[in-house]
């Protein structure tokens, strides 16, 4: 399956690049600066959606022991923390040109940086605890605590009328960004779902493989790579 | 298991923290010493500016007290975890969840109570008016609880680990924040005049969803700290 995604993400990526990068036209405020919102917003979404992902699994993980779950849940943790690291990045280098400042102190902007926390403490959490299905465990109760953070982080921009814009995609009558700018942007927020799928894969193939690396379909499977 | 017996064990287990700390009468003054110290740290280090000292006042003994309640909560379940009693309360017929409130709550009665009771003072030190120190006080009786209840999430998760120290930190202050921003919003708003049952409300309700959800998580990470 790997190949295939693989393909696809290219594909997407090359897309929602061009698209982005050379199509769209240039915004009437903004001018070009615009254009990092290709990265920004699609990682800025994955960082919640893969928090989330990570605390269902490990529920799932948690209430039914289903060691796949909580081997989703945790291989997720730092792919989660590179999106969050990612928004938090592109968005301050945007915001230079833009607001003039590299860092505000506003809702959303500390809200997503305590969320980058909470992927730390999650990997840090894990690492601390030797035996690794405990670890699992431990890490999905953490998970579940830190599920609160993810609407406020969501609301912080309606709730406090702050610097950081409102959304300008999920408006359902009518969204108010030009249909030239958004379609770019919904394929790269696709392209990288695709990506996080791809990485979540690998990661998880590795650390199933370490963790059961005393069986001896592991040896099998190890010989024919 | 009828509810009162369920009810003795929680005023059980209060009692016997209360009275172990009172036999360790020294210990409980170190958290206040800490929060005092730290407090007192920020006039000399932002110089003795007397109005710039007001407006910071709320932020800095909140944080102030968010420090000094994490030092504490190390001790939360580290004793009772080193000589096994934790292990006899996960295998006692009571819930678990209500012995871990009980444990909070002698815990809170002895770190967070006393801080609440000092931190008039030291506002007063920081020349806050009598409304915005009533304020301040009323947020940290109901927030200093709200810290103790999710800090033991974090505590039982890292009670059997033997460097857990910084970790904790980590797991804990995320978790604090939306208390500290209530809190310090409101001691702001009061300082300036405006009302802040909104905040005040928002932070009851903190509290008493902090009371009936984290002793659940709690117990499942002291029966995975212990397993």
């Amino acid at each position: 399956m790997l190949p295939w995604l693989t393909a696809l993400l290219i594909v997407l990526l090359a897309y929602g690049l061009y698209g982005g990068l050379v199509m769209a036209p240039a915004d009437y405020q903004q001018g070009d600066s615009f254009r990092i919102i290709y990265i920004h917003v699609p990682s800025a979404w994955m960082s919640l959606f893969v928090y989330v992902v990570m605390a269902i699994s490990g529920a799932i993980g948690l209430i039914w022991h289903i060691k796949l779950a909580e081997i989703v849940s945790i291989s997720s943790a730092s792919i989660g923390a590179a999106f969050t690291f990612l928004a938090l990045i592109t968005g301050s280098l945007w915001g230079k040109p833009m607001w003039g400042t590299w860092w505000v102190w506003d809702a959303r902007l500390t809200s997503e940086l305590i969320l980058l926390f909470l992927y730390l403490g999650v990997i840090g959490l894990y690492g601390a605890i030797e035996d690794k299905r405990t670890a699992a465990r431990a890490v999905a109760i953490l998970a579940l605590v830190g599920v609160v953070n993810i609407p406020i982080i969501h609301y912080s921009v309606e709730w406090w009328n702050t610097l950081h814009q409102g959304a300008t995609v999920t408006k359902f009558d009518k969204p108010s960004i030009h249909p030239d700018m958004l379609i770019p942007l919904l394929v790269m927020a696709v392209a990288f779902k695709v990506y996080y799928g791809i990485a979540l894969l690998m990661r998880c193939r590795n650390e199933l493989l370490q963790r059961e690396q005393n069986n001896r379909w592991v040896d099998e499977i190890l010989e024919k790579l | 298991m009828t509810d009162s017996s369920t009810l003795n064990a929680f005023v059980a287990i209060v009692r016997r923290d209360l009275l172990l700390a009172y036999r360790h009468r020294a210990e409980l003054i170190n958290p206040l010493a800490f929060f005092v110290l730290v407090v007192t740290l920020f006039p000399l280090g932002v110089g003795a500016d007397i109005a710039l000292l007001k407006r910071i006042a709320p932020g800095v003994i909140w944080v102030a007290a968010l420090l000094a309640s994490l030092l504490t909560m190390d001790s939360l379940f580290r004793s009772d975890f080193e000589d096994g009693s934790l292990e006899l309360m996960v295998m006692s017929p009571h819930p678990l969840s209500v012995l871990v409130l009980g444990k909070v709550t002698a815990h809170w009665l002895l770190s967070g109570a006393p801080l609440s009771l000092v931190a008039p003072l030291l506002a007063m030190m920081f020349n806050m008016d009598a409304e915005a120190i009533k304020i301040l006080l009323l947020t940290l009786l109901l927030g200093t609880p709200v810290l103790s209840l999710i800090g033991a999430i974090a505590v039982a998760l890292t009670v059997g680990l033997r460097k857990g120290g910084v970790l904790l930190a980590i797991l804990v202050l995320p978790l604090y924040v939306p208390v500290l921003i209530f809190a310090s919003n409101a001691v702001d708003a009061a300082m300036a005049g405006f009302p802040v049952s909104g905040q005040l409300y928002m932070m009851s309700a903190m509290l008493f969803l902090a009371i009936t959800l984290t002793p659940w998580p709690t117990a499942a990470a002291l029966k995975m700290s212990l397993s």
